[in-house]
């Protein structure tokens, strides 16, 4: 409804201008370079004028194949083993290499299973950005529940009548104010394989029986060490979201469930979880974000490995792009991220739709 | 219903605490580490970490780390350019953040709801993403100074400021904010005709409080804690260095771990006090980021 009063063009471009180019400038403009360095040749600094090359970089990127790999016989046709009994395979740059097979130049192997006598062996153009790859989506698969779910126990246990309880909130929340960096630095103390404490402490739970690990160092252990340390640091600010959340729901409804005798359980499932589905979604929707922008953490304590298990794909996009002057490769880790995003922000919308 | 006696009351109380006792130190013993080891000697500080005198000011104690640690990075010069910058940011954001909201809340014009949506939708690209085609950008923009025109931005305040000042999630919230105001105040005011600059000053900015002191808290945050790899490339001269950055002097040859945990408790030390004082507007700032959902 548009009255005289509120209707003005001039004023309205006026005020909303100066914040637009701003963004325009530094997000924007940003975002459509990465686009366009994604399909060319561009380096940092290069002697040679930068070239068109179409898709390219994403078909270096993603390019992945399956191999099927036939055990080696000897004349009698029989499947050769090696002194443990297992079975031994042709080498897979026999065919990476071969020039018989020109589809499967420059991969490498990725992983590979058994498949009755035969191995299948993955390959892909690039085994690291696939590691980076498939390392983000389990980062964010498995920190969203863990620091939803733990933000949500804070919440419960913090949203009781005590005396002092405010002061538990604050302390809670305290680690989302001190900086991702600093924290990074401080948990490489706790994960040390020598004089970290947290493997003192497990030996003094068990007695001296824990064997020390190196958290960081172990390519089992080191991804889920990052989840553990960036799912504590953010935990309030959720635990906050969610007790805003609590405070919505009106106490009427507890009382009423008190009156008809209903277990707590019962109350959470069928009172608070209800009136929390707003929030929950907001919950989801930040940490998903936040999870995909992974970078600071790995920069600081493992700089992508040990052997690439805690590479991901912005800290990829950052030395490729920067570490090693490689701007088009960088820029082209950047665009697929940033469909990725959209990809799920979209089928989030649509699943946390309003039914009418 | 079975009645709770008195002395069960107590042990349940007792055990309430406890729980949250326990959460509170799984929340806080990095920090304890940290400030107790900066004030400890190298040797004493790794041979306490098998025990809880890693967590207590025993032996060894004194603030020797910090004088070190003064010496061997300019802290002083880096604690205040991060001040600056944040300051700077700060004030700049919420000027042209809430000005800019308030054009999309309450006047009504042609692109408006096209240029919004554009704005918001920048929220999923991290910045990590865009930093290296930003730092192609910055380092050809021009500058009019005061020694007058210069190209490149790099090596300066600006380059930590500027891109800084605009984001989706600061004009979100003033948005959300705005649309819940009272908009008869508003078309009262034009009414009586006041300009929309009077209308911005004098009815909207009075009854914003609590939407600039997020915008202004959440902003900071980011300015200070988060300001590590912008810096790292655009920044090579030691006078415009944030804090951040300096870390990188304590990772030469050996590192020296009391000298670090030092810098770092230094590091910290302004916004644990900034978040003590003002514990409440932290915790309320974020919260209304969420009441909406």
């Amino acid at each position: 409804m548009a009255s005289k009063l509120t209707r003005s063009n001039g004023a309205g471009w006026a005020f909303a201008l100066p914040g637009f180019i701003l963004l325009f400038l530094f997000i924007i403009l940003p975002f459509f370079f990465a686009f366009w360095f994604s399909l060319t040749n561009q380096r940092l600094i290069s002697p040679n004028p930068t070239e068109f090359v179409g898709l390219s970089n994403y078909e270096n990127l993603l390019g992945v194949s399956i191999l099927t790999l036939e055990p080696e016989r000897d004349e009698a046709g029989q499947v050769v083993r090696d002194a443990d009994g297992a079975i031994s395979y042709p080498r897979v740059r026999t065919i990476t290499r071969n020039p018989d097979f020109p589809q499967y130049k420059g991969m490498r192997e990725w992983f590979r299973w058994q498949s009755g006598e035969n191995a299948r062996v993955v390959v892909a153009k690039d085994v690291v950005f696939m590691k980076a790859l498939t390392n983000t989506m389990l980062f964010v698969l498995i920190i969203v529940p863990l620091q939803g779910g733990g933000a949500l126990g804070l919440a419960l246990l913090i949203n009781q009548k005590l005396r002092g309880i405010n002061a538990f909130r604050a302390i809670y929340f305290t680690p989302v104010v001190i900086s991702i960096v600093v924290i990074s630095l401080l948990w490489r103390f706790i994960y040390d394989g020598d004089d970290g404490l947290l493997n003192n402490v497990l030996a003094a739970l068990t007695f001296g029986a824990f064997e020390p690990v190196d958290w960081l160092g172990n390519t089992d252990t080191a991804l889920g060490s990052i989840i553990v340390m960036s799912a504590w640091q953010a935990m309030g600010f959720h635990m906050v979201i969610w007790l805003s959340g609590l405070q919505t729901i009106p106490a009427t409804l507890y009382e009423v469930a008190a009156i008809e005798g209903s277990s707590s359980w019962q109350t959470f499932r069928y009172v608070t979880w209800p009136g929390l589905r707003n929030t929950a979604v907001l919950v989801l929707i930040v940490i998903t974000m936040q999870a995909f922008a992974l970078f600071a953490q790995i920069d600081v304590m493992t700089n992508g490995g040990p052997l690439d298990s805690t590479q991901t794909l912005v800290f990829q996009a950052v030395e490729r792009g920067y570490g090693k002057q490689d701007i088009s490769g960088g820029s082209t880790i950047s665009v697929i991220l940033f469909f990725i995003v959209l990809l799920i922000s979209l089928v989030q919308r649509y699943l946390t739709r309003e039914k009418r | 219903m079975a009645q709770v006696s008195p002395k069960n009351e107590g042990l349940l109380l007792v055990s309430r605490y406890l729980v949250l006792g326990l959460v509170a130190a799984i929340f806080l013993f990095p920090l304890i580490f940290m400030m107790v080891s900066s004030l400890k000697p190298d040797a004493q500080l790794l041979a306490d970490t098998s025990s809880l005198r890693a967590f207590l000011p025993v032996g060894d104690v004194s603030l020797d780390n910090y004088f070190a640690a003064f010496d061997r990075a300019p802290i002083g010069r880096f604690m205040l350019n991060s001040v600056l910058i944040t300051v700077t940011t700060v004030i700049l954001s919420i000027i042209i953040c809430s000005v800019a909201a308030f054009s999309f809340v309450y006047l009504e014009w042609t692109g408006r709801n096209v240029l919004l949506s554009i704005i918001l939708a920048t929220l999923i690209i991290p910045f990590e993403t865009i930093a290296v085609p930003l730092l192609l950008l910055v380092s050809r923009l021009p500058w009019l100074g005061l020694e007058g025109m210069e190209w490149g931005w790099l090596n300066t305040y600006r380059v930590q400021i500027i891109p800084w000042i605009v984001d989706a999630l600061t004009v979100f919230l003033f948005v959300q904010y705005f649309k819940d105001l009272p908009r008869e105040l508003i078309e009262a005011a034009r009414a009586e005709g006041a300009s929309w600059l009077a209308v911005y000053r004098r009815v909207v900015m009075p009854l914003s409080g609590p939407v600039l002191a997020t915008a202004a808290i959440l902003k900071a945050l980011k300015m200070y804690n988060e300001q590590y790899l912008w810096p790292l490339i655009v920044v090579q001269d030691e006078a415009h260095r944030p804090i951040m950055v300096g870390l990188g002097y304590f990772f030469q040859l050996d590192v020296a771990w009391g000298e670090l945990m030092a810098y770092l408790t230094l590091i910290s030390i302004p916004v644990l006090l900034f978040y003590l004082i003002m514990q409440r507007a932290f915790i309320a700032s974020i919260a209304s980021t969420g009441v909406k959902g």
